[in-house]
């Protein structure tokens, strides 16, 4: 393992630390805990958004804590769900006295403890609504999750909620918007190398230096299919047509893409494969309203990709382009 | 059967013995299904427990139930924490306000545990998960006139011999389908664990 890294077992800390200090006008961390929160936190009026998972996924979720975007993070150890009272306190931090929106991926970790929060929060009588992200189209079950897993779409549940949330609108319109944004929205992954867990030392999983993996998971869960090697044209084609197989996408349906990076991959590779995914839109008589090519959802240095495509209508795309502050995502 | 504060906190105590002796077997059960901590985790949860009831005092049963919650959901971790969290945060909350706890008073804290469990973690009994330990924990006490340590032993080891032969339907488990038939489901054995050690105090103790 070759990593700039001090102790494996709190590489977390360090971070956390780090991240807030790159920003220091605009973050803050609640003090004891792995919960950063909007400076301005909790917002008076306005409806508290909180995110998390597991650690890992940089720039999520913690980059996406902004004005416009999530009011708190709460970040997990490596690739493992935050504790409920973490959670919590991340709950606590963000409500602004009109209740508090969970934002959560569907892992099974994820889904019990901020569930678990959630009920503590009530219990102290904070209201709480939730939302699951299962973007992802490549398996129905697997080892870390019943149901599809959430991965990059997530990105866009912030972006939307968010601005939903600071319009000051009311808990229910957020969970509307953020229900919205998860029945139009898919995504498909696929990798050409394993990340490294800090604490482990060992890449997760191996693939031949000819090899690619199909649908793969930003854990490393196993994927549909390993096969040789393809161009990113290939590559491209079979991402999106896994997408269209899943969901109904009409001609003339506007659409936003999203090339994301699993952290190893430069942006030369997703440029050269955006190309693709655009022609094949453009063939299917599909719009792009807007495109999005970078780091959003990444799983350590996995090299690798995965191609998000989410249908808008004139809501979505105004709550869409409403500004954002948060750092990983300007608008 | 009675529980005070006293035995309650004894039975916690021994709870944490029993996991750290079967840290590795608990471990060795998580490897072909899931992550392959649970051993560990549930170790350090009860080492954790063991700590704070050492150091506080309490005055009633529901109290050290509260904390043993707290701190299982918060040391355990992955998805074990949230599900035991969650069985002892619900004998907690039905037990609030008794100061002695007799066997109606605990199967009725059983069953709350049990629709819990069913609740956080989306399982029905018959799915091989902790739940269906649970649940014939909660019958024990629920079904028999006078429980004993004796027959609750009775009852758990035949429960888990039971669990054993089931297929796994939930949880990371499922992933592996029939080939968990025979491969015993580690939340259960774990949750044996604490059973074993309450029946263990309360042998000891006339009074329970």
């Amino acid at each position: 393992m070759k990593k700039i890294i001090n102790n494996p077992n709190e590489v977390v800390q360090d971070m956390v630390q780090g991240l807030v200090a790159a920003y220091p006008s605009k973050l803050k961390v609640i003090p004891e805990t792995l919960v950063i929160a909007r400076k301005d936190a909790p917002v008076e009026g306005k409806v508290g958004l909180v995110s998390g998972g597991g650690s890992g996924h940089e720039p999520a979720h913690a980059g996406y804590i902004g004005k416009g975007m999530l009011d708190c993070a709460v970040a997990g150890e490596v690739f493992t769900s935050p504790t409920p009272d973490q959670v919590f306190e991340g709950i606590k931090a963000a409500d602004g006295g009109k209740g508090v929106f969970l934002v959560i991926k569907n892992y099974t970790g994820d889904v019990l403890n901020f569930e678990m929060a959630a009920e503590l929060a009530e219990a102290e009588g904070i209201q709480v609504e939730k939302v699951i992200v299962n973007d992802d189209v490549a398996v129905e079950d697997s080892s870390f999750t019943t149901g599809r897993r959430g991965i990059a779409g997530t990105v866009l549940v912030h972006k939307i909620a968010g601005a939903m949330a600071e319009s000051g609108a009311s808990l229910q319109e957020v969970k509307r918007v953020a229900d919205k944004v998860v029945a139009n929205v898919r995504s498909m992954g696929m990798a050409l190398t394993s990340g490294t867990v800090p604490a482990a030392g060992k890449p997760s999983f191996q693939l031949e230096d000819n090899e690619m993996e199909i649908g793969i998971g930003i854990h490393g869960e196993p994927g549909i299919e390993r096969k040789h090697i393809a161009s990113a044209d290939e590559i491209a084609t079979e991402l999106v047509e896994r997408i269209f197989t899943d969901i109904d996408i009409p001609k003339g349906q506007e659409v936003v893409v999203m090339i994301n990076g699993l952290g190893a991959t430069p942006e030369m590779e997703l440029f050269i494969l955006n190309k693709k995914v655009q022609n094949l839109l453009k063939d299917k008589g599909i719009e792009v309203f807007q495109t999005f090519v970078g780091e959003y959802m990444t799983s350590l240095e996995m090299a690798g990709c995965s191609v998000t495509l989410l249908k808008v209508d004139d809501e979505l795309k105004s709550l869409l382009q409403a500004p954002s502050e948060a750092p990983a995502f300007r608008n | 059967m009675q529980l005070n504060v006293t035995n309650t906190v004894q039975w916690m105590q021994k709870a944490n013995e029993k996991m750290q002796t079967n840290k590795d077997y608990l471990t060795t059960l998580d490897q072909p299904i899931g992550d392959g901590d649970h051993g560990i985790n549930m170790a350090r949860g009860f080492q954790e427990v063991a700590s704070k009831l050492e150091e506080t005092t309490y005055t009633n049963v529901s109290e050290v139930f509260k904390d043993v919650a707290m701190t299982l959901m918060s040391k355990v971790g992955g998805a074990s924490g949230p599900l035991f969290g969650t069985a002892f945060l619900k004998l907690s909350m039905k037990l609030k306000g008794e100061e002695l706890v007799d066997q109606t008073s605990f199967g009725a804290a059983l069953n709350e545990a049990v629709n819990g469990l069913k609740q956080r973690g989306k399982a029905e009994e018959g799915e091989k998960t902790m739940v269906d330990m649970w649940a014939s924990i909660a019958h024990y006490f629920t079904d028999n006139e006078h429980s004993t340590p004796a027959g609750l032993m009775e009852s758990a080891d035949a429960a888990l011999e039971k669990i054993k032969a089931m297929t796994a339907t939930k949880g990371r488990a499922a992933y592996f389908k029939e080939k968990t038939i025979g491969h015993q489901d580690p939340g259960s054995a774990s949750t044996y664990f604490i059973f074993e050690a309450l029946a263990e105090v309360w042998k000891g103790d006339s009074k329970a």
